[in-house]
């Protein structure tokens, strides 16, 4: 177990500095972020509605949120989707302990992908935006909700990925958590919004992960303009909570679904049926 | 004849690396494989010939672990592939048709990862992993250590799946295809790095090819399949002498050229010399070829199934 969970760190610390050495990876993964501080910019001094507190100050917390829910849903879904078009995961499966070095890697690789990309907008952005502030007790809700974030999203990413096996239709896992995005308090708070799509948001991870960046990163005054006018760390705790058991017991059946599909025909009828969609 | 070819080479059981007894797959409602059989012993080279689509791949990928049989009783290094551990994995070797994986990495980089899933598995007649500076010269890709493994070529890349295969130093290596692509030469250090892990190693291969002139000089024993079965089962001269067929009789004579086919060759040539004596040159008598026995046993196969 532990010479496993040695060789799966170290196979997530080469793919990190692939990643880290390869323009259009960096690009993929930058991009957001990027997209991200042009957007706090032209917040410029607008106002959090109902308040005096500048918007940027209260998008930047909840867009590190999102990136979050980005990194630990959308990036491993990714990777195991194209990882099995291109035998990676056949190789991995054809190795002693190879499946569980893999996915030890991939934790750490996309772990420290979305490390960097919530710097690249977390130390520019605090330039951009006044009125951010961190205190002690801020920290330590960082210190539960950040592993939290990972135990909720990466297990479902996984989830999602083993299930579409063509990266072809991986705008089908995309459109919704763009959908999501959109209402979960990220851009524009959440109170904004009907009811009934406020209850939709406050199903999914990304609307908390958002709300538990803001109360790390914004004074406890500006919770007022919340649902419930409170951070609610207990229902932050409770919804992703639920996320991770109920990933932690799909993930793993769905997992070991795929890796038992995976033989050297299932690649190459997977890559006939590419290579046959790129000449149409 | 087909069913006295079919009972095949016999090994001892407690010799026996690869045993299958009666192996059955279907899919859907259509057979693939009717009943294979056959054993391979320590050290030994198989290859397995048959026609596309006879079920090659899915007797290799049961074997390998990849796929579940229908029924049948399957045995590999002692364990039945389908529920075998960890352990049992990193005793087997598998280089499958093509791979395009790991582009990102460099070759040394991945050899060297790969390779320490099996340390544990290191015993003391058998260190593992193969030390990667080794292997890189075994494969000849030492000049090719550090290039990203998307950069290689078709000949290098398939060289790296080869180096991939035995990093772990397997008792059992499968290769499926392996010389595809390979230039004379490459192909030539291939089949000497095959005798080498079956001389030194004592590990035992067992390929699918579409070479009969690599089958005929890697395998110690050929297998064909056809039809989902084994119709044949010995070493290449075996199997030519099971079939009757004609040879070939070639030689010249005051500057001209003669072929001639006979079922039964020696009269013909005594025949020749006594009418020509030294006359006759370049005499060359050839036995049914790897290809001609093969193309009669499918063949005559095909025909009875119809």
């Amino acid at each position: 177990m532990i010479e496993t969970l040695r060789v799966g760190a170290e196979r997530g610390f080469i793919e990190f500095r692939h990643t880290l050495t390869n323009a259009q990876d960096l690009w993929g993964y930058f991009f957001p972020s990027f997209g991200l501080l042009i957007t706090l910019y032209f917040m410029g001094d607008a106002k959090l509605p109902g308040t005096d507190f500048s918007l940027g100050a209260s998008t930047l917390p909840s867009s590190i949120g999102m990136l979050l829910a980005f990194g630990g849903l959308i990036t491993i879904a990714q990777y195991l989707i194209v990882d099995r078009e291109d035998g990676t995961l056949l190789r991995a499966k054809a190795t002693p302990h190879g499946m569980n070095g893999y996915l030890i890697g991939k934790v750490v690789s996309t772990g420290g992908m979305t490390l960097a990309s919530v710097l690249v907008v977390l130390v520019p952005g605090l330039f951009l935006v006044d009125g951010l502030q961190v205190d002690a007790g801020g920290i330590l809700t960082l210190l539960w909700l950040l592993p939290f974030a990972v135990v909720a999203t990466v297990p479902i990413g996984a989830a999602l990925g083993s299930l579409l096996d063509n990266p072809r239709s991986f705008g089908l896992i995309m459109l919704p958590i763009f959908g999501l995005v959109a209402i979960s308090g990220i851009f524009y708070p959440i109170t904004a919004l009907p009811g009934w799509l406020q209850g939709i948001a406050q199903v999914f991870p990304i609307y908390w992960l958002g709300l538990g960046m803001r109360s790390v990163l914004l004074p406890d005054a500006v919770a007022a303009v919340e649902l419930g006018e409170s951070w609610r760390h207990f229902e932050t705790f409770g919804v992703l909570a639920g996320w991770a058991v109920a990933g932690l017991l799909l993930a793993p059946v769905l997992l070991r679904r795929m890796a038992r599909r995976e033989s050297g025909s299932a690649v190459a009828a997977r890559r006939e049926r590419a290579m046959n969609s790129m000449v149409r | 004849m087909a069913g006295a070819l079919a009972a095949g080479t016999q090994v001892p059981p407690g010799e026996r690396v690869i045993d299958v007894r009666d192996l059955r797959m279907r899919y859907g409602a259509k057979d693939v494989l009717t009943g294979v059989s056959f054993a391979a012993r320590r050290g030994e080279v198989l290859a397995l010939l048959g026609p596309n689509g006879a079920g090659k791949t899915t007797t290799i990928e049961i074997l390998e672990g990849f796929r579940v049989r229908s029924s049948g009783e399957v045995s590999v290094l002692g364990a039945d592939p389908a529920g075998a551990g960890e352990a049992w994995r990193a005793r087997v070797g598998v280089v499958l048709q093509s791979w395009r994986d790991h582009g990102k990495w460099r070759v040394r980089e991945l050899l060297g990862h790969l390779g320490a899933y099996y340390r544990r598995y290191s015993a003391e007649a058998r260190p593992r992993p193969w030390p990667v500076d080794d292997l890189l010269d075994v494969v000849g890709l030492t000049a090719a250590a550090g290039n990203r493994v998307s950069r290689l070529s078709g000949g290098q890349r398939r060289r790296l799946d080869v180096a991939i295969g035995i990093v772990g130093r397997p008792e059992l290596l499968f290769l499926d295809e392996p010389t595809v692509g390979f230039d004379p030469e490459a192909r030539r250090e291939f089949h000497d790095l095959v005798h080498r892990l079956t001389d030194v190693d004592d590990t035992t291969v067992l390929l699918t090819t579409h070479d009969l002139d690599e089958a005929e000089k890697l395998a110690d024993r050929i297998l064909i399949l056809s039809g989902g079965r084994i119709i044949a089962d010995g070493s290449a001269d075996e199997l030519s002498r099971r079939v009757a067929g004609e040879s070939e009789i070639r030689w010249t004579r005051d500057g001209r050229r003669f072929v001639h086919s006979a079922a039964n060759p020696t009269p013909f040539v005594r025949e020749l010399l006594l009418q020509y004596g030294d006359d006759v040159a370049d005499l060359e008598v050839r036995r049914n070829s790897l290809e001609d026995t093969y193309m009669r046993l499918v063949h005559d196969f095909e025909g009875v199934q119809k």
